[in-house]
């Protein structure tokens, strides 16, 4: 132990032990080394830029992009600018995640409760997948669809035939599609319009139920409106579409729509793996509800499937969503590997093949980084709201 | 014990024995019933299970096993040994607009030749299949021939299994990885295992001089052993080394953000948010491409570092915004007391960090990072997209060649068989771990 | 009882002194070895052969570049690259040079900062079909699929020819030739694009090369050639006038066989002044001054070279056609040596 020279007096401890001129002292030389950290890399960034000869800024957006893009949903030639691309790109990613998420969230579901069935077969089964998918990378699942399911399927004039009109082959499924005629748009009316209706009952329901206690088929009633509206109102405009029918000629199907291999591939992957998560959550979240509700629920003879949906599910959604949504995210996060097989949405048509075009690397990285960001941030926020919100209900 | 004694009458209870259960609720009977038919709903779908297995398994089994080839050294081993001959027959075609005419197509028939013994299976089939008429029309012909059951081609695999596990790295310098990864999975266990000696100074040998060590025998140039380029370290080695030195460097970078993320100095704290939140939100490629393409231009004119490098300093610095909220979680999982109780003693800042909370912190953690590092296992396989030759790139690049191509499902299988191996028995032990905390508590 | 307190800070000094620019020539020297970007793998090109060593007709340029500047063309490190990480990895100084089937545009040249060391293969982009298909001419191919390379001048030039006949496409795209190869081969496109020789290397990869053809159009100018990155000229000179000594060399009829004896025997001065014996032509390159000799002894000519890689006796099979030299009916043509 050293020996106290002159000590220094309880008190007037040196500036130094100081905690708050500590703290300052400590953050003072943070920023400054974040702020020579980031001045070092911009000056390094334009010596090079200058160097390379490389312009940098945004005008680039506005050129013709030049290529060909296998899957669009807008209109998009090869004398669209590159910003068209850009969105064409986003759309695509927003497509792919939504779709899988659906699809992902009702699988997972089923998967999570067939793993608590009783029945010890088809639990065994909803093991044995959770097992597998989880522990199996993403990309080699996309690569073992594309390349060893999708491109063995048969040669277009071999296609599977389903129903007359539905063409199964190595190019896709090709399938009927839609020809609005006027007066179309009421149906799509008619189905927001049901939604909007079943929201409006389902207040009434809830409020009529803390009041008398009576039930209510809300499911059925909601599905009738959801659905049910937009048919009428087909039937009163007179089925305002034609079908405009797949036909193979000359180099492949004329007329119809088509769902490309490389959006089939990420889709079933980027499905079944997030499905293998969340089938893992929901079976946590459903067990991690006490078992004494069930019995609760079943001494005041409330039946089994009243009592899943009425005490269980509710109690295990406030376990099950935040993990969820984290799934949600992480999907769509892993839809960008569709450059392994060339689905072009962002990451593929704007990180690959623009920023080769157009040699824009810094523009093309910041703009794709800086979406992700934009797309992760919202999905958290609305977690938080959740979270704020069941936390305020919380009993 | 007094005998009461109620007059003439006594009355001893003598329990007769138990009647043994219903026949239907024990045994297989009782199983199958209990677990399988409880009501008609899940015996519905016991059968609906049973009728899937049906159509997965057999074909698959067939497929990966018993129609499957093993022994040989090259393409020519999984090809039918059999004679397949075309007969022409005379049958009806259906033209697409209904109407039919008669064509002369072929119809396989398979013969064996003398003295082989065939290493397929056949089986005669209706078999629908087109022929071109006139023009561009093309007409449906339904022909009965015989068709080969193709079974899996594992002598591929065998072919390339030194390449899906080392890579082009050079064989005779093949005996280094093996012994330095091999030293590191002992290590890793002699550490993991309960109630041995030392197991602090093994973890720390393992963090800090083992890396190096590593190092220098992947790459050589000393001690006579002749240098080997990273161009050429590949596969399964290449895999665990991106992942091991990912997670090796993540932990500390980690752990300081995390710690930086709960400091009361407001720049700091907001610093580390930016910087974990940032990482967090984005994909991994992304940063791959970065570490491609933008990187370069970041340095300055004229540096320029290796390819694996660059990949590497990406995903750690990934990586350990994910071990941040990993050690974000496990120092909020600790009790206040714990801090309190440090406090009071008069610990500064890092002592009680060292000395009280990240010990107890870093236990929780175990099961979690284990998990983290599941998941970089499975993410190393994106680095072929920067050009990097990991397992699942060399399978790739083996099913695309030439003389093996069509192999592509025997590829995919094994490599999702061996990243299965690794995380599953990681995933199971990461389990084992979580249960073990919790009865300890 | 007192402590020296002692900040101790994190963050070390940035390093901010730029790496001296030593010409690359020496960095080579010093180095043994020539780093060399070349492709991921195209048959005849560049690929590794079943010892995996590197081979091919790009191969062999940068095997010349390093027998003239180390003595050895063994000593070279190649580092396979993708149509989108070869850009990146040349200018970040990670190689020393490309040879991989590069296209010379103005924009590479000027924009990107590349300096292309010349032509080592005309080609042109083309379209190989199924034979079974029936289609004879690419004005056919209206409405096909058609798999491209993502990030090339190929994706472009595709969508140009298209747009200027009036007709459609599905374009599929794929990073790497031989994944673009297994999905032609797997039927996903009708049709498949790129330059006319690597359709003949790819080609000569299939199951059952004759079942495929080259359609005849040919719908752009694709001068592939090796390059270097803006900043060092002498270094570009060696990588130019090695790939000129490859292409005088065939001219002057020195073959990797005779060129000892001839180095006896010539009276040709431009055979002289090429191969050391008059004047110091190395040395202006910062070169040993038997250079060029190394060069075809090790490597052979041009004709050498492309005769043992994708010649008519390969499996790519390409003719001379317009890559013959200049006084054999072709366009390959070297300035003189002096």
């Amino acid at each position: 132990m050293a020996v106290a020279e002159g000590g220094v007096k309880p008190g007037k401890a040196s500036f130094l032990y100081d905690a708050r001129i500590r703290a300052i002292v400590y953050q003072v030389i943070m920023a400054g080394a974040v702020v020579m950290f980031f001045a070092w890399l911009t000056m390094n960034t334009l010596d090079n830029l200058e160097q390379r000869g490389i312009a940098s800024g945004f005008g680039f957006l506005n050129h013709p992009a030049g290529f060909g893009v296998p899957f669009s949903l807008i209109e998009y030639t090869e004398a669209s600018p590159y910003r068209t691309v850009f969105i064409l790109g986003v759309l695509n990613t927003l497509f792919v995640s939504f779709v899988g998420i659906i699809l992902a969230t009702i699988v997972g579901f089923t998967l999570g409760v067939m793993r608590l069935s009783k029945n010890y077969l088809i639990s065994r089964i909803a093991a044995v997948y959770l097992e597998t998918f989880r522990n199996i990378p993403l990309l080699l699942q996309i690569l073992f669809w594309y390349i060893g399911v999708l491109q063995l399927m048969p040669q277009q004039r071999s296609s599977i035939i389903i129903f007359d009109n539905v063409f199964v082959n190595n190019r896709g499924i090709f399938y009927p599609a839609l020809k609005a005629e006027p007066g179309f748009m009421a149906v799509p009316i008619a189905f927001l319009v049901g939604i909007v209706a079943t929201f409006i009952l389902r207040g009434w329901v809830k409020r009529r139920r803390d009041a008398t206690g009576q039930g209510f088929p809300t499911v059925w009633a909601g599905l009738g409106l959801i659905f049910g509206l937009p048919i009428i109102a087909a039937l009163v405009t007179g089925l305002p579409w034609t079908w405009s029918l797949p036909r193979l000629q000359g180099f492949g199907f004329k007329g119809g729509s088509v769902i490309i291999p490389e959006f089939l591939a990420l889709l079933l992957a980027l499905t079944i793996y997030t499905a293998a998560f969340i089938g893992e959550i929901v079976r946590a979240g459903i067990q991690a509800v006490s078992h004494g509700q069930t019995e609760a629920a079943h001494a005041l003879g409330i039946k089994p499937g009243t009592t899943l949906r009425l005490v269980i599910i509710p109690q295990a959604m406030r376990i099950i969503i935040p993990p969820l949504i984290s799934q949600y995210l992480n999907l769509v996060k892993n839809s960008s590997l569709a450059p392994a097989i060339g689905y072009p949405e962002m990451t593929q048509v704007w990180a690959g093949t623009v920023l080769n075009q157009s040699g824009q690397a810094l523009e093309c990285i910041a703009m794709v980084m800086g979406t992700y960001c934009i797309i992760s941030l919202s999905i958290s926020g609305v977690m938080n709201w959740y979270n704020a919100r069941v936390a305020l209900v919380g009993r | 014990m007094s005998q009461t004694d109620f007059g003439e009458t006594q009355a001893v209870f003598t329990p007769k024995p138990d009647l043994p259960p219903p026949a239907i609720t024990v045994g297989i009977i009782g199983w199958v019933r209990g677990n399988l038919l409880p009501d008609w709903f899940n015996g519905a779908m016991t059968v609906l299970a049973l009728i899937g297995l049906y159509f997965v398994i057999p074909p698959v089994v067939n497929w990966a096993l018993l129609d499957a080839h093993f022994v040989g050294d090259s393409r020519k081993a999984c090809k039918p040994n059999v004679q397949i001959v075309r007969d022409q027959v005379v049958t009806q075609a259906t033209m697409p607009d209904g109407s039919t005419m008669e064509v002369t197509t072929s119809a396989d028939r398979i013969v064996v030749p003398e003295g082989v013994v065939p290493n397929v299976r056949w089986e005669r089939r209706m078999v629908e299949g087109v022929v071109r008429g006139k023009g561009r029309e093309y007409a449906k012909v339904v022909v009965e021939k015989d068709v080969v059951i193709e079974g899996a081609c594992w002598v591929f695999v065998g072919v390339r299994f030194d390449q899906f596990i080392y890579g082009f790295y050079p064989k005779s310098e093949r005996w280094r990885p093996t012994v330095v990864i091999g030293i590191g999975l002992l290590m890793i266990i002699y550490m993991l295992t309960d109630g041995l000696p030392h197991r602090g100074r093994v973890a720390m040998f393992l963090l800090i001089p083992f890396p190096v060590i590593a190092f220098f025998m992947f790459s050589g140039g000393v001690m006579g052993m002749p240098h080997v380029d990273n161009s050429k370290w590949g596969g399964l080695v290449l895999t665990i080394i991106i992942s091991s030195v990912a997670i090796t460097g993540a932990l500390p970078l980690g752990v300081a953000l995390a710690l930086g993320r709960r400091s009361q100095m407001p720049i700091i704290r907001w610093f580390c948010i930016i910087v974990i939140e940032f990482f967090r939100s984005v994909p991994m490629i992304t940063i791959l491409f970065m570490a491609l393409v933008v990187l370069p231009l970041f340095l300055p004119p004229g540096t320029s570092f290796d390819q694996l490098l660059r990949v590497l300093i990406g995903v750690t610095i990934f990586i350990a915004a994910y071990t941040a909220e990993v050690v974000r979680g496990g120092l909020a999982a600790l009790p206040t007391g714990q801090y309190e109780a440090a406090n009071a003693l008069g610990l500064g800042y890092w002592k009680m960090m060292r000395l009280i909370i990240l010990p107890q912190a870093l236990r929780i953690m175990i099961p979690a990072i284990v998990s983290l590092f599941i998941g970089i296992f499975k993410d190393t396989t994106l680095v072929q997209i920067v050009g990097l030759n990991d397992l699942l790139t060399m399978v790739q690049l083996a099913v695309t060649d030439a003389q093996w191509i069509g192999l592509s499902k025997e590829g995919y299988f094994f490599c999702g068989f061996v990243f299965f191996i690794f995380c599953f028995s990681m995933s199971r032990y990461s389990m084992y771990l979580e249960r073990k905390l919790h009865t300890g508590h | 009882m007192k402590n020296t307190a002692i900040l101790t800070l994190g963050v070390g000094a940035a390093m901010f002194a730029t790496a001296a620019y030593a010409g690359m020539v020496d960095d080579i020297k010093k180095r043994g070895e020539l780093i060399c970007g070349v492709t991921t793998g195209l048959a005849g090109f560049a690929a590794p052969n079943d010892k995996g060593e590197w081979a091919g007709f790009d191969v062999d340029i940068c095997r010349a570049v390093a027998a003239g500047v180390l003595g050895d063309s063994m000593k070279v490190k190649f580092v396979p690259t993708t149509g989108k990480s070869r850009f990146p990895t040349l200018q970040s100084g990670e190689v020393d040079m490309l040879a991989r089937n590069t296209t010379w545009t103005f924009d590479r040249d000027v924009k990107l900062g590349f300096e292309f060391a010349g032509v080592n293969f005309y080609d042109g982009q083309g379209f190989m079909v199924r034979k079974d298909l029936g289609v004879k001419s690419a004005l056919e191919l209206d409405g096909a699929t058609v798999c491209v390379a993502t990030g090339s001048t190929t994706e472009l030039n595709l969508g140009d020819y298209f747009r200027a006949n009036n007709m459609k496409y599905v374009p599929v795209v794929f990073e790497k030739s031989d994944e673009i190869r297994a999905g032609y081969i797997a039927g996903r496109c009708d049709a498949y694009t790129t330059d006319r020789s690597g359709l003949a290397a790819q080609r000569s990869q299939m199951p059952n090369p004759d079942a495929h053809v080259v359609l005849p159009e040919v719908i752009s100018k694709e001068p592939l050639g090796p390059l270097v990155r803006h900043g060092d000229n002498q270094w570009g000179d060696v990588v130019r006038w090695t790939l000129n000594v490859l292409i005088i060399a065939e001219e002057k009829g020195l073959t990797s066989a005779n060129v000892d004896g001839m180095k006896g025997s010539t009276n040709d001065p431009e055979v002289k002044r090429l191969l050391g014996m008059e004047g110091e032509y190395g040395a202006r390159l910062g070169l040993p001054n038997d250079w060029a000799l190394n060069i075809i002894k090790q490597v052979g000519n041009y004709s050498e070279t492309y005769e043992r890689n994708i010649g008519p006796n390969t499996p790519i099979g390409l003719t001379r056609g317009v890559n013959a030299a200049w006084n054999k009916g072709g366009i390959l043509y070297s300035p003189p040596f002096r």
